[in-house]
């Protein structure tokens, strides 16, 4: 079973990397791109005799105390058996 | 009287604070190891600057996981001085110690230069003997000191007196141009509402002796130990 989670800035949070490459998106001539924003994913494998709802919880809980700061991140959980 | 330096590994400015604690205050200072979880027989510790675990995941992420950031919070509910610096300061946010964040520098560069720092208030255990009028010029060095917090702490940062520095031009002036990082409202460091933890982007230990160019730094460290004489008397 394998958890992934992706971390992303709040939207009310500045993001200078990601207007970074949307710069550069636009210099390669790539037209219609609106804004880029730029996040962290997390693969996690986990013991497969987990239930989903147990791995849900403890990932949500991995994900908020560790891999995002709350005060500036949003995070989003995804379980795959 | 008894300074403590935390050393993380990746911390890199752990000397410069003991040397500026032992030559500059004359004060009795120790290393306290990461791992380290009884505080008892210091009076203030410093959380240095540098690369805590290399800055992985987030500056200061997976410092606050270290043992001592539990006794350094429970050193800090007793009211004892803690004071980050730097990496210390992205530490202290991290683990709650401080509210708000710091991200990345806007301009997405490294900057290390001597900035201006104008004193908010002169009210704190870190800032009694530090000269209100003087425009202070301590070095930054640092990518992520883009300090960054909702509009409600803000606020209470505000009404508060929480916000202690701000980054100013020569004269004072608290402008954008003069803001190295895009730090929300120019902060460059903050307290906690009971005024015992201070958290700062600038590097007063490195702004110590005229030698290194600046001495402003050094009333930081002698407001602190004059605070803790006078509780002590």
């Amino acid at each position: 079973m394998k958890a992934k989670v992706f971390v992303t800035l709040k939207p009310s949070v500045l993001d200078p990397q990601g207007k970074a490459i949307h710069h550069s998106v636009e210099l390669l001539g790539h037209k219609g791109v609106e804004d880029i924003r730029q996040g962290k994913y997390f693969e996690i494998a986990l013991d497969p005799s987990v239930s989903h709802a147990d791995a849900q919880s403890s990932v949500e809980r991995i994900a908020g105390d560790v891999l995002a700061n709350p005060i500036i991140e949003d995070y989003r959980v995804e379980i795959e058996q | 009287m008894k300074f403590g330096v935390v050393v993380f590994p990746g911390s890199n400015c752990d000397h410069d604070a003991y040397h500026v604690v032992s030559k500059h205050v004359g004060q009795p200072v120790d290393f306290i190891w990461h791992k380290e979880t009884d505080l008892s027989g210091f009076d203030a510790v410093i959380v240095p600057g540098g690369f805590s675990y290399g800055d992985y995941l987030r500056a200061g992420a997976l410092a606050r996981f270290s043992p001592v950031m539990k006794a350094i919070k429970d050193f800090a509910a007793k009211g004892k001085f803690v004071f980050g610096i730097c990496n210390g300061f992205q530490i202290l946010c991290e683990a709650g110690l401080l509210p708000g964040a710091l991200i990345r520098n806007r301009s997405l560069h490294f900057v290390c230069k001597h900035v201006n720092l104008k004193l908010e208030n002169p009210n704190t255990p870190f800032t009694s003997e530090v000269d209100p009028q003087k425009i202070l010029s301590i070095p930054i060095a640092h990518a992520e000191g883009n300090y960054t917090c909702d509009d409600e702490t803000l606020q209470q940062l505000e009404e508060n007196g929480q916000i202690v520095f701000r980054y100013c031009d020569e004269s004072g002036d608290i402008t954008d141009h003069a803001n190295p990082n895009g730090a929300r409202s120019n902060i460059a460091g903050i307290c906690n509402q009971n005024r015992n933890v201070l958290g700062m982007m600038p590097h007063p230990e490195r702004a110590c002796e005229e030698m290194l160019g600046s001495n402003d730094g050094r009333d930081i460290f002698r407001s602190l130990a004059n605070t803790i004489g006078r509780i002590a008397a």
